[in-house]
């Protein structure tokens, strides 16, 4: 016996097979739980419907009823129930699911309305794919291929518009390329909260444009560019610099705040080309900063750290780390470690400062909250310290209790992973008095001083994960190696614990998470690899109480709103 | 002076020598009595009274007026409103236009009427931005219409208060889209809705329900509060009740308005009887019957339509009585009233492409099909015109006319379809033959772009 479907659920007919979807879901969706493909431009998921570009027309139908007894009437040809089709095409991204609900999207009417939409799309648009940067991941090359009549009727002129127009400093437009689906506009409106873009003129000579005296220039401007269907809408960082089929994929997570917004990292042959955000519904939906894309110019940075330094001398790796390990071993040490390394580091760094026992801080980064996707603490993975223990409290942003220790002459050596000391609130009085280790991915007044300098890797060039302000895990893997003979975080940091007499730690991330799920609590179940694409939820009960910084943001509410701080 | 034939009921006093625009002019015709007699009553009985004349709407669709009226949802809560659609655009249509300069009143009297009816509080009328004298007009007895408590607060001492508010439009024939319009009233683009789910009469101005009904369709109201639903159902002929203002252009000895009971005058007594004929020496070739969109009709052709009573006519285009069901029986429609008259002097490309500039320019460009489509059918028309027709263009028109029809957000993908549907497939050999026949031009063909 079938179970009766749940009440919530509303049961439809795609091509002759039944589906049961939730209320308010539209036959694009719907369709797309069946393999079956919609085409469609201007409708988003996460936008408002427009039903502007007539590709999604599909028929309709609800069952025959007998008018006496109100009973669906079967055809007894066939011994199925009788359907009224409507003979006018509806559009499938604003037919909602309805009991009784029909719909057929392979009709000669359907794919005519398509190959028509298709037809009226490329009338006066420029074809110039060979130089258009969209090609090879633009809806309207692809439903081109797939759904138009592959000649054109048209032989009368072109339409002329606006080309080459910057509307922000990082997006560029161009005009005639344009179908006019009105995404960008809606983004800016609903998301961005910033109404600048939208259209002058009419009919076919309709063109999007700028607010008069304004540019596109809030920090999500390039979703935009995401969003456009086609090449309308380019980023000037982007544009021209690779084609996008020589490019591979890598599943990211933005370090930018602790939003933890997914992304995918765009890279060929060792080099980052771009950042576009990864859809996860619970955290970024399909969107990102702007200043989060640019975050990749790190890895190609000039003051890059890559060679490991001894008293300001290039030194070989193993060298400098038996150094470290010296220096370390001679006592006296506190560790800085950061809210901007991943949760296996933070594990290692406090197995480190255990085996030395040795005092750890991490520095605060406490900013503005944006209220969409950045959000107020611009570490990245402060709960993962919480959680692996390597701290019991938020991070101050100054290291005054370090500081103190240092007067007092209580410390001798100070370890950093990647925290600029001076920039944290130690004077100079007070770093000439340690020695510093520092284990960083750039140079930094800091490591200039230090008297060891070990280079590390990038988010973009090693595997691992954070925690973010939802206390969701999140994966993230390599997508570039890192600079000759500079070694992963991970493997330097476990070397280091075993030469400060601690336990022997596995160097990778999957073998450290078999140590993690055994004594981490919250990390029970976890293995790297059983960590799904859009993370893991994990309870954060037992840090309800502590004084986060982090306001409201997209999908993510402070538990306690009078624990904001602001500076 | 009116023709002995037409049947006067709104335009009574329009032409009238002596009769103007004041307010003391109106009341001494007996203006706003209807008024304080409708105050008086239930709104629900008026409701009732529109409902039982069976009013159809006089802005084009021809909607049941009472059946607009029930679609509103009124248990939402929140206020009602009432908008008369004053953006008077399809071409060839010019009767709203003088409803308004030369009787501004009996317009406020039947909004005043119809607000009563449905409780509404506020209503505007949303007039084209070209008619600047009847937005002045209808601006100063709105005025003199509020100095006598009939309109405002508290009208006439009832404790009932309604405002009317003028809006003018900026030129754009999409406004006259009872959605593009509410749009355009919210002072956005006039971008039409999606109708489901914006139907006004549920979501309409501000998301509230909301009334659209044309300006003669209002007047009417007047009269039907007047003379009660039933006389008025009596005027006319079934199912297309009460009188119908038509107006005449093109090739006509006498041009203009008129006005007459629905359906109680053929199409042949109109154009050659009342509007004398076609001009010397021509003979009539095609009429579009109802706005520049609905579909023309060829003089010659023959419709075989079935009657109520069972039994079938065969009508020339001479022979079709103007009203809504028999020129839709005869595939075209009586739409907005607007008649353009075409004589065998004309050559039938260029008077497409005269109508597809106009669809071309004034398609909003919201959705893709009219977008592109009203564009490229006024460039071919355009090409053809300017001298490089080729004998497969009207094919292609048609193809084009049919991926736009039935396939756009509004009723505009139509509008600018059916008249490139209509003109081929009637006038076909015209658009086949056309680069041959431009060689040897008639001398009589005058230049229509």
């Amino acid at each position: 016996m079938i179970a009766p479907p749940k009440p919530d659920l509303i049961t439809v007919n795609i091509d002759g097979r039944e589906i049961a979807v939730p209320k308010g879901t539209n036959m694009i969706e719907a369709a797309r739980r069946l393999g079956i493909e919609i085409p469609h431009f201007c409708y988003h998921p996460k936008l408002s419907v427009a039903g502007n570009c007539r590709m999604c027309l599909v028929e309709t139908g609800t069952p025959a009823l007998d008018h006496a007894t109100k009973q669906p009437v079967v055809d007894p040809a066939t011994g199925r129930v009788k359907i009224n089709w409507v003979p006018k095409p509806a559009i499938a991204c604003f037919t909602n699911a309805a009991p009784g609900l029909h719909i057929r999207t392979g009709t000669p009417l359907v794919r005519d309305c398509r190959e028509g939409v298709m037809e009226f799309l490329l009338i006066n648009h420029p074809l110039d794919c060979p130089i258009c940067d969209q090609a090879g991941e633009c809806k309207l090359q692809e439903q081109a291929t797939g759904y138009g009549r592959g000649y054109s009727r048209f032989t009368e002129r072109k339409n002329v518009k606006p080309k080459r127009t910057r509307l922000g400093p990082r997006v560029m437009l161009d005009d005639e390329r344009c179908i006019l689906c009105s995404r960008c506009v809606r983004f800016c409106k609903e998301i961005a909260s910033d109404d600048v873009l939208g259209f002058v003129d009419r009919g076919s000579y309709t063109t999007l444009t700028c607010y008069p005296g304004r540019k596109l220039e809030n920090n999500y401007s390039l979703n935009t560019v995401d969003i456009c269907p086609v090449g309308a809408l380019t980023s000037t960082d982007f544009r021209f610099k690779m084609r996008v089929w020589f490019l591979k994929t890598t599943p990211g997570i933005c370090a930018e705040s602790s939003a933890g917004v997914n992304t995918e990292i765009w890279s060929r042959e060792g080099v980052i080309y771009r950042i576009t955000p990864r859809r996860n519904d619970e955290v970024n939906d399909t969107w990102m900063t702007d200043s989060g894309r640019l975050l990749y110019k790190q890895v190609a940075a000039e003051n890059r750290l890559r060679h490991h330094l001894v008293g300001g001398a290039a030194t070989l790796p193993a060298e400098a780390l038996a150094k470290a390990g010296d220096l370390l071993k001679a006592g006296g040490v506190a560790i800085v470690g950061s809210g901007r390394s991943s949760v296996e580091e933070q594990f290692l760094t406090r197995k480190l400062a255990e085996a030395l026992k040795a005092p750890a801080w991490l520095v605060g980064r406490v900013g503005q909250g944006d209220g969409l996707l950045i959000s107020a603490d611009r570490n990245p993975n402060v709960r993962g310290a919480l959680m692996t223990g390597l701290i019991k409290t938020p991070p101050a942003p100054q290291l005054s209790e370090l500081a103190a220790q240092i007067d007092a002459g209580r410390v001798k050596t100070v370890l950093s992973l990647g925290e600029d000391l001076a920039a944290a609130g130690l004077s100079e009085a007070q770093l000439k008095k340690v020695a510093v280790i520092y284990l960083g991915t750039h140079a930094s007044a800091t490591s200039a001083a230090a008297k060891m300098v070990i280079p590390t890797l990038t988010v973009f060039e090693k595997a691992g994960t954070f925690i973010n302000q939802q206390f969701r895990l999140q994966k993230f893997a390599p997508a570039v190696p890192g600079p000759q003979n500079v070694a992963d975080d991970l493997v330097t940091l476990s070397q280091l614990v075993l030469t400060a007499g601690g336990p022997a730690l596995a160097s990778d991330v999957d073998g450290l998470w078999t140590t993690l799920a055994a004594e981490v609590r919250h990390f029970a179940t976890v293995t790297y690899q059983n960590l799904p694409a859009t993370g893991l939820l994990l309870d954060g009960s037992d840090f309800a109480g502590l004084p986060f910084p982090e306001g409201e943001t997209l999908h993510f509410k402070p538990a306690r709103s009078d624990a904001v701080i602001t500076t | 002076m009116p023709h002995p034939a037409e049947r006067r009921l709104i335009c009574r006093h329009i032409d009238e020598p002596g009769y103007t625009t004041d307010i003391q002019c109106y009341f001494r015709h007996g203006g706003y009595e209807v008024l304080k007699r409708s105050v008086a009553r239930k709104p629900e009985e008026l409701i009732d009274e529109v409902k039982k004349s069976g009013l159809r709407g006089r802005g084009g669709a021809g909607f049941p007026c009472g059946v607009k009226w029930s679609l509103v949802d009124r248990r939402s809560g929140n206020p009602i409103y009432l908008i008369a659609n004053a953006d008077e655009s399809e071409p060839g249509t010019f009767k709203d236009r003088y409803l308004i300069h030369q009787d501004p009143h009996q317009l406020i009297e039947g909004i005043m009427i119809s607000c009563w009816a449905n409780q509404v509080q506020q209503a505007y009328i949303y007039i084209r931005g070209e008619f600047s004298q009847g937005a002045r007009l209808l601006e100063a007895a709105i005025a003199e219409a509020r100095a006598h408590q009939l309109v405002g607060p508290d009208i006439l001492g009832t404790g009932y208060s309604c405002e009317i508010y003028v809006h003018r439009g900026a030129g754009a024939y999409i406004c006259g889209e009872e959605t593009g319009l509410i749009e355009s009233l919210e002072g956005k683009r006039p971008y039409p809705r999606i109708k489901p789910p914006y139907f006004p009469a549920v979501l309409g101005l501000y998301q509230c329900p909301t009334i659209v009904n044309n300006v003669e369709t209002l007047c009417h109201v007047k009269h039907i509060a007047d003379m009660g639903g039933e006389a008025f159902a009596k005027i006319g002929t079934l199912n297309n009740t009460g009188t119908r203002l038509l107006c005449v252009s093109g090739h006509v000895r006498r041009p203009g308005y008129y006005e007459f009971e629905s359906g109680k005058i053929t199409l042949g007594q109109l154009l050659n009887d009342i509007c004398g004929g076609p001009p010397p020496g021509r003979k009539f070739k095609a009429v579009i019957p109802g706005g520049s969109s609905s579909k023309v009709l060829r003089f010659g052709e023959r419709f075989k339509v079935r009657q109520r009573d069972g039994s079938t006519a065969d009508w020339g285009v001479e022979d079709i009585p103007l009203d809504f069901d028999s020129l839709v029986a005869c595939g075209s429609m009586g739409g907005s009233g607007g008649l353009i008259v075409m004589d065998d002097s004309v050559d039938m490309v260029a008077a497409l492409g005269n109508l597809n500039a106009f669809y071309a320019h004034e398609s909003c460009g919201q959705c893709t099909p009219c977008r592109e489509g009203s564009l490229w059918m006024k460039k071919i028309t355009a090409r053809m015109v300017h001298g490089d027709a080729r004998p497969q263009d009207g094919e292609l028109l048609e193809s084009v006319a049919d991926q736009i029809a039935g396939r756009t957000v509004c009723p505009f993908g139509e509008a600018c379809a059916w008249p490139t549907q209509s003109f081929v497939q009637k006038f076909g050999d015209e658009f086949t033959g056309y680069a041959e026949a431009r060689k040897h031009p008639s001398a009589a063909s005058p230049a229509l772009i």
